[in-house]
């Protein structure tokens, strides 16, 4: 039935339906909760598990038609573009949320501490908040969350910062070794290698969870802490979400791994994977410099 | 590049049967249907609020709807015409057109591409819905501007998050876009061989991708502004509420030329088709396209000169913004220079073709007077603003999108439509669309403000006019209607394979038998 040189058309799709539904109901159901009624909650695993089922289907068939042959060379060229697109669009999505950062930092909170060269003091600082003056980081001339006296205390970058920068640096590292040895057939090198940098990149995530942890407890430090904690939680917690993703999409590559699917010609998932890691990889660069260290 | 094409079922070459054939379905011709007619249906639904506001604005005075209603109309209205009726229509005609045009047996993710369809109508649903939730719909306007948009009831997260579907749906539609031109054309078909809506929707596709993630991200920071304590929007926790206006029109302003970038491909389809003649400047053409779409990008906070910005941003954003017309004027003057002393014959695509871009220059023109700042002081937020972006909106990219449905009908359904109607259809329209939308430039010029349902008396006769022209334009819609469902219900001259005359030279779509089968270029056609 595989037709060499055949662009390969599925037929008869159920899970883009499966999987509309499971959002609708998931964010209906969020929605529902925000609103604070009852249902809200279980609307949203129903909708959850509906979108892990549709996802499940979904990557299914496609494994089932590539180990069965169907896809050619341009099938294959079709997928890795496809990917490619979808992670730039991953990319302008945090760079709103940079984009809020700089706006803020560098011209927002000047105006708001009365720093307008050559066109008079801000109305802002002048009428509301004339005792305010910027110093980053600032929870705002309010003093908008932190602990009982509006204080809190910034990430510093140079503890569990650091350290995840050298694991996720490592795990770059990790996951280019494990392609060397997909492209010369060495399993043992490919599986040493994803299963390291799966383990890596949990640690991530785990690390992510002290930091935050101590930054909740220890510190005043909470998504509600003015601009800084706003940016701050809403840039790292994205990418921890990301960081999450990467590691779970690696985690099914490097089962699928022990199972054989991939070979020296044929691993498309395998380079999605390692390409999605290496972006949430150049993100956390990003965040490094500008969040923590700057 | 292009190799042909197999299917995962060998008995079934066709559609499948009953209503699931139209759920799980691949095929683009079929998704492209869908989208056309969720379009169509939307524009219905949109409409219908348009008409709402205009009766109210019919007389001065509170005649209809409390003021609250009024502006989840105005907020609805734009929010339905912009997402759910203008884009569908483009990614409709994207579906149906480009692998005919480029010669591919489909688009290149086919179950990606059902699913970019199927999450619209769940948006929309969502959306709509929220009309009859405790507080209202949204009623901030489509900009969803904090902090007034952070005072709406029940319906805030269904808003925003309706917003995130149709995110998603467009950013998968324009990768599935993207890639099917980079990946799918038939051998000999390069890129700049390409049919000018080919690569007036590359570029829109690239626009999508940079711009919805960026209106997702704005829209979550509205969220965690209202539910989860966060500042973003906030000046006394350090935020701004003109940060979300820059968000905003940093996805806004590529957004408009979302709108109308496919307007101008389809536009340079038509014309050389009518004035037998290749299309004028084909390369300048290109070029323009993707100047616009680089400009598109550094130009956004003209939507913002009465907010507050250094006169650096202000004299910046003014220079930049009126570099659009020399791209904008170079596609104006080709196809002008398309028609000259070719052999024009006015059969309806081309009427509204003609119209498109008389009508369209004309709200460019509007356009490049708001673009100088000191000026715009006085007609921001005025119904001069209205009058301009309806009609680059509605003489543009809805006339468009109308002469391609002309067009391209007879190639979908294999049936010529009534040109009688349809010349009667161009006419009311787009006498009404004028009736409806030249007056507001007065009203605005004199100061009359949008988003109020109530204004001072001596706007009375110019609205009352308005009006008129709304309600004649809305219902005129209804003989388009007809039009389409007759021929899609197999009535009306067979249309033959090139439907008009000459027309295979212009596009590989019109060498394919009328209608067109049900799989098309399964062995790619050889460009020469």
């Amino acid at each position: 039935m595989a037709l060499h040189g055949s662009y390969f058309l599925p037929h008869k799709a159920t899970q883009p339906i499966i999987g509309s539904i499971g959002l609708f109901v998931l964010l209906a159901g969020f929605s529902n909760y925000l609103n604070g009624s009852d249902i809200g909650p279980t609307m949203m695993w129903v909708g959850a598990g509906t979108i892990i089922y549709m996802m499940f289907i979904w990557f299914a068939a496609i494994i089932r038609e590539s180990i069965g042959g169907l896809y050619n060379h341009q099938v294959e060229i079709s997928f890795k573009m496809g990917m490619i697109w979808f992670i730039t669009s991953e990319v302008f999505f945090f760079a709103a949320f940079f984009g809020a950062l700089y706006y803020c930092r560098d011209l927002a909170l000047p105006w708001l501490g009365g720093d307008t060269p050559g066109t008079g003091v801000h109305s802002t600082h002048q009428f509301l908040w004339d005792t305010f003056k910027n110093v980053w980081p600032t929870n705002g001339p309010g003093h908008i969350g932190g602990n009982e006296e509006g204080e809190f205390e910034p990430m510093a970058a140079w503890g569990i910062p650091a350290i995840n920068t050298l694991i996720l640096l490592t795990s770059g590292v990790t996951v280019t070794w494990a392609h060397w040895g997909l492209l010369k057939d060495n399993r043992r090198q490919l599986i040493i290698g994803l299963a390291l940098t799966v383990l890596l990149g949990f640690g991530f995530v785990f690390l992510q969870g002290v930091e935050y942890h101590e930054a909740y407890s220890e510190m005043g430090l909470t998504l509600g802490t003015g601009i800084y904690g706003s940016t701050f939680f809403m840039l790292t917690g994205f990418h921890g979400l990301h960081v999450t993703i990467g590691a779970i999409f690696l985690l099914i590559v490097l089962i699928r791994s022990l199972r054989g699917h991939f070979s020296s010609h044929n691993h498309f998932a395998f380079e999605a994977a390692a390409w999605y890691w290496h972006f949430v990889d150049v993100v956390w660069l990003g965040l490094f410099i500008f969040v923590y260290w700057l | 590049m292009s190799v042909s094409a197999i299917h995962d079922d060998h008995h079934d070459h066709g559609p499948a049967k009953g209503l699931m054939r139209w759920v799980t379905t691949t095929n683009h011709k079929d998704i492209g249907t869908l989208y056309m007619v969720t379009s169509l249906i939307m524009f219905m639904v949109g409409g219908a609020m348009a008409l709402v506001i205009r009766a109210e604005l019919f007389e001065p005075g509170m005649q209809f709807v409390d003021p609250m209603f009024f502006n989840s109309m105005t907020t609805l209205h734009a929010l339905i015409m912009v997402f759910g009726a203008v884009m569908p229509a483009f990614a409709g005609l994207a579906n149906w057109m480009i692998p005919m045009m480029i010669g591919s047996p489909d688009m290149a993710l086919p179950r990606l591409n059902n699913w970019s369809f199927w999450l619209l109508p769940f948006a929309a649903l969502m959306l709509v819905s929220t009309l009859f939730m405790e507080g209202g719909a949204a009623a901030a306007g489509w900009t969803l501007y904090p902090p007034l948009v952070l005072q709406t009831g029940a319906a805030f997260p269904f808003t925003i998050f309706t917003i995130h579907i149709l995110g998603v749906s467009s950013i998968l539609a324009a990768i599935n876009i993207i890639v099917t031109i980079l990946n799918m054309r038939a051998p000999g078909m390069t890129l700049m061989k390409m049919p000018l809506f080919v690569w007036t929707w590359l570029i829109t596709a690239f626009l999508l991708i940079a711009i919805m993630p960026v209106f997702a991200g704005a829209v979550t920071m509205l969220l965690t502004d209202k539910f989860f304590g966060t500042s973003f929007f906030n000046a006394a926790g350090g935020g701004d509420p003109v940060l979300y206006q820059h968000l905003f029109w940093f996805f806004g302003h590529p957004e408009v030329y979302v709108l109308i970038l496919p307007s101008f491909g389809i536009v340079s389809q038509i014309i050389p088709t009518f004035s037998r003649k290749p299309l004028f400047g084909y390369s300048s053409m290109v070029y323009a396209t993707a100047s616009i779409g680089f400009l598109s990008f550094i130009v956004w906070a003209h939507h913002q000169y009465t907010v507050g910005m250094p006169i650096e941003g202000e004299l910046y954003f003014t220079y930049a913004t009126m570099l659009i017309a020399v791209p904008t004027g170079v596609k104006v003057f080709n196809w002008i220079s398309t028609m000259w002393k070719g052999a024009i014959t006015f059969e309806s695509p081309m009427l509204w073709a003609i119209a498109f871009v008389v009508l369209f220059t004309l709200g460019g023109f509007t356009g490049l007077m708001m673009s100088i700042s000191p000026a715009d002081l006085q007609y921001h937020d005025t119904y001069f603003i209205v009058a301009h972006f309806h009609y680059v909106l509605v003489s543009g990219a809805v006339f468009a999108i109308i002469g391609g449905v002309y067009y391209w009908l007879p190639k979908w359904t294999g049936r010529m439509y009534d040109e009688r109607l349809a010349q009667l259809h161009f006419w009311l329209t787009t006498l009404s669309v004028n009736l409806c939308f030249f007056p507001q430039h007065f009203l605005g010029l004199a100061g009359m403000p949008r988003r109020i349902p109530d204004y001072a008396l001596q706007f009375a006769e110019f609205n009352a006019w308005s009006s008129v022209g709304a309600f004649i334009f809305g219902f005129s819609q209804l003989i388009f209607c007809y039009i389409v469902f007759r021929c899609m219900s197999g009535h009306g001259e067979h249309a033959s394979g090139e439907v008009w005359e000459g027309a295979s030279e212009h596009g590989l779509e019109f060498t394919l038998p009328s209608p067109a089968p049900y799989h098309t270029w399964e062995t790619p056609p050889n460009v020469h």
